[in-house]
């Protein structure tokens, strides 16, 4: 800064510019995380830690799993509050045929895991299968649809179970769907990486998956273009809903409970994982990458502040005060975007 | 000026124009409008008499929308005056323009649908009383705004329930809540009938003896001879000429619009009806908007659908595409017989069809016009195995179809949202080369379309027919009609009203029949 320069004040204005454009190409993301980094490392000595780091990539594993479900939704124009019940009717579920098998055959830890896994996983999708029906055959609205379901699968993992948890399955799946580590990374996050390789593979590799950013960019044109409209956002529902599941059964998997409890958080924080990482609530607009980042956000700002001592209660403060932050960061942003039209 | 806000724009209008009638109504000078990294009106200098319909002429991106939307107020230039009386008017807002007379109405419809007309009208204006919504006189003076324009709508009825023809003369009247002194209209008749566009150009006429200075948006040549008085041709956000319209030719016109010198704007096609491609016998749709209306195709031939809007002309094409629910009838495709159509068997069978309203139905605006261009054919080679599509052969062959098209500016990667009118028609146009199709329905091809695309539209439909394809073109605009089709029916309330072939198909044959059954 101290070299000669011709025009500084020119010079100056091209570099208040570069914030503007990044802005306009990566959106809130890269600066909200640059914020939180700086913020978290201030108030506490072990946050920028690699055993810390290593903390919030596994617990925020399962956040990862439903956000990618949740683009999904967000991607066809709608979305999926039901994901936190799918969480708990897959947990729910799993935990009781697991417990169940495992107590009539203690010998076949084997066959009572995975049919627990599959009894949970195919339970939570049945609420995707519902979603699915009502919003692409009946025309019903994602948000009255999934909300409906919300009560309806909370209130069947309620019924199982009486409201209390479920115990009673194999240590061993809990030992490695839980806590289990390959080459000092923990099974979770494997899961988690397969998940978005299948789900990058399916969206940026197969006509399916630009059609359903085809259905979110323009439902109208999109049909117009033969594509099977209502399969498509049948297959979204489904898809999300799945994915919820798998995430239902390793979060069983980590609390070595079935609980009907779990999983209230999700629908906010999916949706503001995604929309923080740019996916647009109207539909059509959004990358895998990004959410797989907003999702890894949210958990390292979970963590700053567990770190900084500050109280749950009004960790959901800044929570939801980050989503309606970024909601308005999009807004500018498209302002921007129209006007530099490229 | 403040001292004079108290009175009413027409009466101020008429001291100024006895008191200083050497200044034109309207003025800009200079006016430049920078958005950042382009230059969208460069230096303009633009004037409008009182009493006159000045027609602004260029093609699609040629500024002629920036400048209004800056007389209109909705815009701020970035340098440069506007003048309105000779004085110098600071129009911050719509609602300032509004104050000086000033109003706009634009392509894209400001009404809110779930109101009523009457609602729409005065909104933002609405008549009180003692702080209340006065409805009842507010119905009278709609009522009154609407006798005085001579359209016949009712107050009451909600703008959902109007047709778009319907909803364009309440955007209209929107413009008469207030005296007006300018009136900007910005292609006013892409939607309108030719019957309801003699009752704008009356009433135009109407404003002219009222002193009202017009400015008048279109890409139709015929209008502009109608009702223009004076044509200020625009190219790239520049001022090229203002010249007189009733001197003024086509050919120079449109040579002082694209630069070029241009000759005919219809090509020469060369028929040659072969086999049967569609037929389609006593068609009736669930909505009865169709009511049993039979057609034939054959390759090689352009067949034409005129008719009014609402009269079941785009309504029969999407039905046998399988975009409407069909009640009746007989559908033959390439000598199959289809009982009930389903667009993706269609399209993967060899019909297409473009609709008319690129907007709603047929761009995805916000993904690029890459994936728009080749949206429909993702299922086969060369952009997909079936499975996994393949990105690098997309990319080639959507590269080679934006050279082809000659898309502006050639930026595959671009949101379709982006681009001009005609460059958005032309990723659409895109899709009918990305498969073999035996049947294309070009649905109102060139609604919004400067003339120097528009032309090659039309080359591009009959290089298309040339190459053996059967070619339906739905158009309310009579001259496409006209000069494109070798044969044409006329549709009148969901059946054929007429078949016209070769010379029979005059703009006095096909308009008879448009109205035919509603005078007797």
């Amino acid at each position: 800064m101290t070299g000669p320069s011709p025009s500084p004040a020119v010079a100056g204005r091209r570099m208040a510019d570069i914030p503007k454009r990044l802005f306009v190409r990566l959106g809130i993301l890269p600066f909200l995380l640059a914020i939180a980094v700086v913020v978290f490392t201030l108030m506490s000595d072990n946050f920028l830690t690699g055993r810390n780091l290593m903390n919030v990539l596994r617990q925020s594993v399962y956040l990862t799993i439903v956000s990618l479900g949740q683009m999904l939704a967000l991607l066809t124009g709608g979305f999926d509050l039901s994901v936190g019940t799918i969480l708990a009717l897959t947990s729910v579920v799993g935990a009781l045929v697991m417990a169940s098998v495992y107590a009539a055959m203690p010998d076949a830890i084997w066959l009572a895991i995975s049919l627990g896994c599959l009894a949970g996983i195919a339970a939570g999708t049945m609420i995707g299968v519902c979603n699915g029906i009502g919003v692409a055959f009946f025309g019903v609205s994602p948000f009255m649809m999934s909300l409906g379901m919300t009560s309806v699968g909370f209130g069947i993992a309620l019924f199982l179970t009486g409201g209390t948890p479920v115990y009673g399955m194999p240590q061993a799946f809990g030992d490695i769907f839980g806590f289990g580590t390959f080459l000092g990374i923990h099974t979770p996050i494997y899961v988690a990486v397969i998940i978005a390789l299948l789900l990058f593979l399916f969206l940026y590799r197969t006509p399916q998956g630009r059609y359903v950013y085809a259905v979110g960019g323009n439902i109208k044109a999109a049909a117009l273009s033969g594509i099977n409209t209502r399969t498509i956002l049948f297959m979204t529902y489904v898809l999300c809903a799945a994915m919820a599941a798998v995430a239902g059964m390793l979060l069983t998997a980590r609390l070595d409970t079935g609980e009907a409890n779990i999983g209230a958080s999700m629908p906010l924080q999916s949706i503001a994982a995604c929309v923080i990482a740019g996916v647009s609530l109207r539909g059509g607009v959004g990358r895998l990458e990004n959410v797989i980042l907003g999702a890894l956000f949210i958990g390292l700002v979970q963590n700053g502040m567990n770190l900084a001592r500050i109280e749950s209660y009004l960790q959901t403060v800044v929570l939801g005060s980050l989503l309606i932050l970024a909601v308005i960061a999009d807004q500018i942003r498209l302002r921007y975007v129209a006007s530099l039209k490229d | 000026m403040t001292s004079q806000a108290g009175s009413l724009p027409t009466q101020r209008l008429e001291e100024d124009t006895r008191q200083d009638g050497a200044y034109p109504l309207l003025e800009t000078v200079g006016l430049i409008k920078d958005y950042p990294g382009i230059r969208a009106l460069d230096s303009m200098n633009f004037e409008l008499r009182a009493g006159e319909v000045h027609v602004l002429f260029g093609e699609n991106g040629a500024g002629k929308s920036t400048l209004i939307s800056m007389i209109a107020g909705a815009n701020r230039p970035t340098a440069g005056e506007i003048r309105f009386n000779g004085r110098h008017a600071d129009l911050d807002s719509v609602h300032e323009a509004r104050e000086l007379g000033i109003s706009a109405v634009f392509q894209e419809f400001s009404l809110i649908p779930q109101m009523t007309v009457a609602e729409n009208l005065f909104l933002g204006a609405e008549p009180t009383a003692r702080g209340l919504l006065d409805a009842k006189s507010q119905r009278q003076r709609a009522q009154e705004i609407l006798d005085s324009l001579d359209f016949h709508l009712p107050p009451s009825k909600r703008v959902d329930h109007l047709t778009r023809a319907e909803q364009q003369m309440v955007e209209i009247a929107k413009a008469f809540r207030s005296d007006l002194s300018v009136l900007i209209l910005d292609e006013p008749t892409a939607s309108l009938t030719n019957h309801e566009t003699d009752q704008l150009f009356k009433l135009i006429g109407k404003l002219k003896a009222q002193n009202v200075g017009i400015i008048y948006i279109t890409h139709r040549m015929a209008e502009i001879r109608e009702i223009g008085d004076r044509i200020t041709v625009m190219r790239d956000g520049q001022f090229i000429k203002t010249v007189d319209a009733k001197t003024t030719g086509d050919d120079e016109l449109v040579s002082l619009m694209t630069g070029r010198v241009m000759g005919q704007i219809f090509p020469e096609i060369n028929y040659q009806p072969g086999e049967m491609a569609l037929e389609v016998e006593d068609l009736r749709t669930a909505d009865g908007f169709v009511d049993g209306a039979s057609v034939t195709i054959r390759r090689g031939e352009i067949v034409g659908f005129a008719g009014l809007v609402g009269s079941g002309k785009s309504e029969f094409a999407r039905a046998c595409f399988g975009a409407e629910d069909i009640a009746g009838g007989r559908i033959v495709f390439k000598g199959r017989t289809i009982t009930r159509p389903r667009t993706q068997e269609m399209l993967k069978d060899g019909f297409l069809y473009l609709p008319s309203d690129r907007r709603t139905d047929g761009l995805m605006m916000m993904r690029s016009a890459r994936e728009n261009m080749s949206i429909a054919s993702l299922d086969i080679a060369p952009f997909s195995n079936g499975w996994l599509l393949n990105a690098k052969a997309e990319a080639n062959a959507v590269d080679s179809l934006a050279t082809q098209l000659n898309l502006s500016p050639h930026r595959v990667e671009r949101d379709a949202g982006h681009f001009s009118g005609g460059n958005q028609q032309k990723l659409m146009l895109a899709r009918s080369l990305t498969r073999d199709f035996d049947l294309v329905v070009f649905d109102e091809p060139t609604v919004g379309v400067d003339v120097g695309t528009r032309a090659a539209i039309y080359e591009f439909i009959a290089e298309l027919c040339a190459n053996g394809a059967a070619i339906l073109l739905i158009s309310s605009d009579l001259p496409e009609i006209l000069h494109l089709t070798n044969r044409a029916y006329v549709f009148y309330r969901g059946r054929i009203q007429a078949e016209l072939a070769g010379d029979e198909i005059t703009e006095t044959n096909v308009l008879s029949h448009f109205f035919e059954k509603e005078v007797a």
